[in-house]
């Protein structure tokens, strides 16, 4: 039983989708959570994970300079192309930020005065939520986030659904159209896109949508705050109806989103209100499209 | 002097703050888009366009008639962009990181390499503000090749002002580095204190000087003041929450040219950066 996958992403950031991802969490009869916005990790402040699992996440290598054994004859520096290395005098300076991992200092120098060593990328964790299992992780301070730790979270998340029989793995996704919202996108069953009625948003939204497109994801829409711009809001529900997507509904600006995530709560669980009953039809829409 | 707007958490005000920053000075300022993978600047500068260039970057390409299929360029390839299958070369150019190595290590010399476009610059201008946009081609992995590019349009003797993406991976870091001071724009939320304190981290790690700027600042709780306070960051200025001012944004308005008030905030914020980067003290 291959269990469906539904992401979340925006394009733009700060449209909403941790939040209204919880609320649509906690609707969901039996699922599994998977929090790939590994970057900036939120998720885990509104749905309280109890961690029951954390490891390392080795990715790629990073070198690790054997001062006796150089020569200062500066192969490294020019052949480096990410300068992430520079020679002064006998003082070599490695920068750690600016390093790739690609291994050509490491392979090139005619000394041998590289080492070359698995590179620590952060922590992933298996946790326990009132809603299901979730899997999230989070990156190393400067790491680099080349989607591996977000194919990884997946992957996981994939596993635990096959084996405690659950069919729906829910994923929060990262801003943007890098490699992590690739990572976070390719291969799933349905992509929903948050987005609010500005240009920004609109402009934004185009992007992800070109990107769903690209992986042939289908993909459905919500706006939040959709009372800022009404005009907008039109404009993107005109968007849909052109160009295949489902409009899954749109949401009010309301300060109940920010005092649920003030008091750490679901918005669901949070008070009675208009976003919440918005929220629930657009659950039992989004179940009706990935079913 | 090069002042990088970064944040963390998407959505807190980043290029609102840069592209009005731009707009207020009496100068002229250099605005440079760096979240390639969303440009949003130029929906609020309308600036005229003045010119665009092709971003690339390098790639393998093998003569397969100089070829072995040995897989000395696939053994050494970090990335799994050049694999050997029954000597036969496949390369994945999502994967690329350009750095070479296949092409210095195949012993038949069949590697040379060639361009492959991930993007371009797109260069406007409106009054005192040059902007130069990059914009990723939707599909293209590697957001950071394009903003070093992007950052060649640095001129040292003008202010600079960097729009960074959201976040605090590569696309920031390479946004971020070697900037002169950085302004962190946060929102008073739980969502808002836990990625900036990310930010922060990464901010001192490059060894920037920065202050931050709360944004809805009326929204939410004191808990970022608190953060702020107790670890001696500087707040560079607050933004009240105002839905007129919410509208404005979502029609692409600058604030700056709608509400006069604005302009002498953000007039300050260019003088208190200033000092930061005089003072050169990293919080």
């Amino acid at each position: 039983m291959e269990p469906k996958e539904v992401v979340i992403i925006s394009g733009k950031g700060g449209t909403g989708k941790t939040s209204i991802t919880g609320a649509l969490g906690a609707l969901f009869k039996k699922l599994v959570l998977a929090d790939c916005d590994v970057d900036a990790a939120d998720l885990h402040l509104i749905v309280k994970p109890e961690v029951i699992k954390k490891e390392d996440f080795y990715s790629g290598h990073e070198p690790k300079w054997i001062e006796e054994k150089c020569v200062f004859c500066g192969t490294c520096e020019e052949m480096c192309r990410f300068d992430a290395i520079s020679i002064d005098g006998t003082k070599l300076h490695l920068d750690l930020n600016s390093c790739e991992g690609c291994g050509v200092c490491v392979h090139f120098c005619p000394e041998e005065a590289f080492l070359f060593e698995d590179r620590w990328c952060g922590h992933w964790m298996v946790s326990k939520t009132k809603y299901g299992p979730m899997v999230h992780a989070k990156l190393g301070i400067g790491a680099e986030n080349s989607g591996k730790l977000v194919s990884f979270v997946r992957q996981k998340a994939r596993e635990i659904a096959i084996s405690e029989n659950i069919d729906k793995i829910l994923i929060d996704g990262p801003p943007g159209i890098g490699c992590p919202v690739i990572a976070a996108v390719t291969g799933t069953h349905f992509v929903v896109i948050i987005t609010e009625p500005t240009v920004s948003g609109i402009h934004d939204m185009e992007r992800v949508v070109a990107l769903t497109k690209h992986f042939n994801i289908p993909a459905g829409v919500i706006v939040n705050k959709w009372d800022l711009n009404e005009d907008i809001t039109y404009k993107i529900e005109e968007k849909c109806k052109n160009e295949g997507l489902i409009f899954l509904g749109r949401l009010p600006y309301d300060p109940v989103f920010t005092k649920a995530q003030m008091n750490g709560s679901n918005i669901i669980e949070y008070s009675e209100s208009q976003v919440k009953d918005t929220i629930i039809k657009i659950y039992d829409k989004l179940i009706n499209v990935i079913n | 002097m090069k002042i990088c707007v970064a944040s963390g958490k998407g959505g807190t005000g980043k290029t609102t703050v840069a592209v009005n920053l731009a707009a207020a000075v009496d100068e002229e300022v250099v605005l440079l888009d760096c979240d390639v993978e969303e440009p949003n600047a130029n929906l609020f500068l309308q600036g005229e366009f003045v010119d665009k260039e092709i971003s690339y970057v390098k790639v393998p390409k093998v003569d397969e008639s100089l070829c072995d299929g040995c897989g000395k360029c696939s053994e050494i390839c970090e990335f799994k962009a050049i694999i050997v299958i029954e000597k036969v070369c496949m390369i994945f150019y999502d994967l690329c990181h350009s750095c070479g190595a296949c092409y210095h290590i195949c012993p038949q010399r069949a590697i040379s390499e060639v361009d492959r476009r991930i993007g371009e610059i797109n260069h406007y201008k409106r009054h005192n503000v040059q902007l130069y946009e990059g914009r990723l081609d939707v599909g293209v992995a590697m957001a950071p090749p394009l903003i070093k590019q992007l950052k060649r349009h640095i001129k040292e003797d003008k202010i600079c002002i960097l729009d960074a993406p959201p976040g605090t991976s590569c696309p920031t870091i390479e946004t971020l580095k070697d900037s002169d001071v950085a302004i962190l724009v946060t929102e008073p939320t739980p969502f808002g204190l836990n990625d900036l304190i990310l930010a922060i981290e990464v901010t001192r790690q490059l060894n920037i000087p920065f202050g931050v700027v709360i944004n809805r600042s009326d929204m939410g709780d004191d808990r970022v003041h608190n953060y702020l306070k107790q670890e001696n960051i500087p707040i560079l200025m607050e933004i009240k929450h105002d839905i007129e001012v919410a509208k404005l944004y979502s029609k692409g308005k600058l604030i700056v040219d709608e509400i006069p008030e604005y302009k002498d905030m953000f007039l300050q914020l260019k003088d208190r950066v200033f000092e930061l980067s005089k003072e050169g003290i990293v919080a």
